[in-house]
């Protein structure tokens, strides 16, 4: 009883600090510098159509490097936990013949849409995290539909390892050209094509294969122990 | 915002509210996850609302596509029922 009364107590408290910040920061009014620069130089600058990818990939790039380090430190930790665990093992039904057949035509459109949603980081919503994502999802159908399939460890971290220090090799080579880690140096473009905006969507390109990978895996360790 | 935007906005934060205590008050884990996987399509949705494309593609693929289906083969893993 008194864990109920506080947890509501706690869910108070939260809103009532949330309605102070929604008080004074109305929705829809710019107050910070920073963001009318965003909008209003972002696509001079950096060439990107989508001012949000700009943001996340070359003026915030730094933290997204963490934030992929911090991915793959989770899905690392994930594995080791999981690691040499045996569970109880439940019998495998097979799915039905609806699910197997529509898994397999849906399959390479998952992975296109995914495809897709990386490549034009920069013109469209959506990026590599995203794109990533919904590629890993595409792997759940699979696991979901064909519960023998299995999908080999070493293609996995071979091209999560190759990606990720792609993506260090491309933040260096900004140091060396441009004297700034992960700095645009290649041709910025017309704002709109597909082969603009620098680096962007190199970076995205592979931050969507690591992720990709990285979220798949995360799915194979979880589904593996349950032999 | 128009006033037919406010309604519907305030229907979909309702079926919100009501997910979060289903998700809360009850004893089947598995009805709990997916629960919590509309709480992440209604706030999808709302995101596209507000115009923040961006995050909503994010949160429709990451919190209520690729979360629920870890949280159910983490379920298959241990057991269903709260004790």
């Amino acid at each position: 009883m008194i864990k109920k009364v506080l947890i509501i107590l706690l869910f108070v408290l939260l809103g009532l600090s949330l309605y102070s910040v929604v008080k004074y920061n109305t929705f829809g009014e710019d107050k910070t510098v920073v963001a009318r620069h965003y909008i209003d130089y972002g696509m001079k600058e950096t060439g990107s159509q989508n001012i949000v990818t700009a943001v996340v990939v070359l003026y915030r790039g730094f933290d997204t490097l963490g934030e992929v380090t911090v991915l793959f430190l989770a899905a690392t930790a994930l594995g080791a936990l999981l690691h040499g665990l045996r569970f109880k093992s439940k019998e495998k039904e097979p799915s039905s013949l609806i699910v197997s057949t529509a898994a397999r035509y849906i399959f390479p459109l998952i992975i296109l849409f995914g495809t897709y949603v990386f490549v034009h980081g920069h013109l469209t919503p959506g990026g590599g995290f995203p794109g990533g994502v919904i590629i890993a999802s595409a792997f759940l159908l699979l696991f979901l539909a064909y519960t023998q399939k299995e999908v080999s460890e070493k293609t996995l971290s071979l091209t999560e390892g190759t990606a990720g220090i792609l993506y260090v090799i491309t933040g260096l080579l900004g140091l060396v050209m441009l004297n700034s880690f992960l700095a645009n140096f290649l041709p910025k473009g017309i704002p709109g094509k597909l082969l603009s905006a620098g680096i962007i969507p190199l970076i995205y390109i592979l931050i969507g294969f690591k992720v990709g990978a990285e979220m798949t895996g995360v799915l194979r360790n979880l589904k593996e122990e349950e032999k | 915002m128009s006033s037919i935007i406010i309604i519907f906005v305030s229907i979909l934060v309702l079926f919100m509210l009501g997910a979060t205590i289903v998700a809360w008050v009850t004893k089947d884990l598995l009805v709990a996850v997916l629960s919590s996987g509309t709480i992440s399509l209604i706030a999808s949705i709302l995101y596209l609302i507000l115009q923040a494309p961006d995050v909503a593609i994010t949160e429709a693929a990451i919190g209520a596509g690729l979360t629920t289906g870890i949280f159910v083969y983490v379920l298959k893993k241990t057991e269903r029922f709260e004790k």
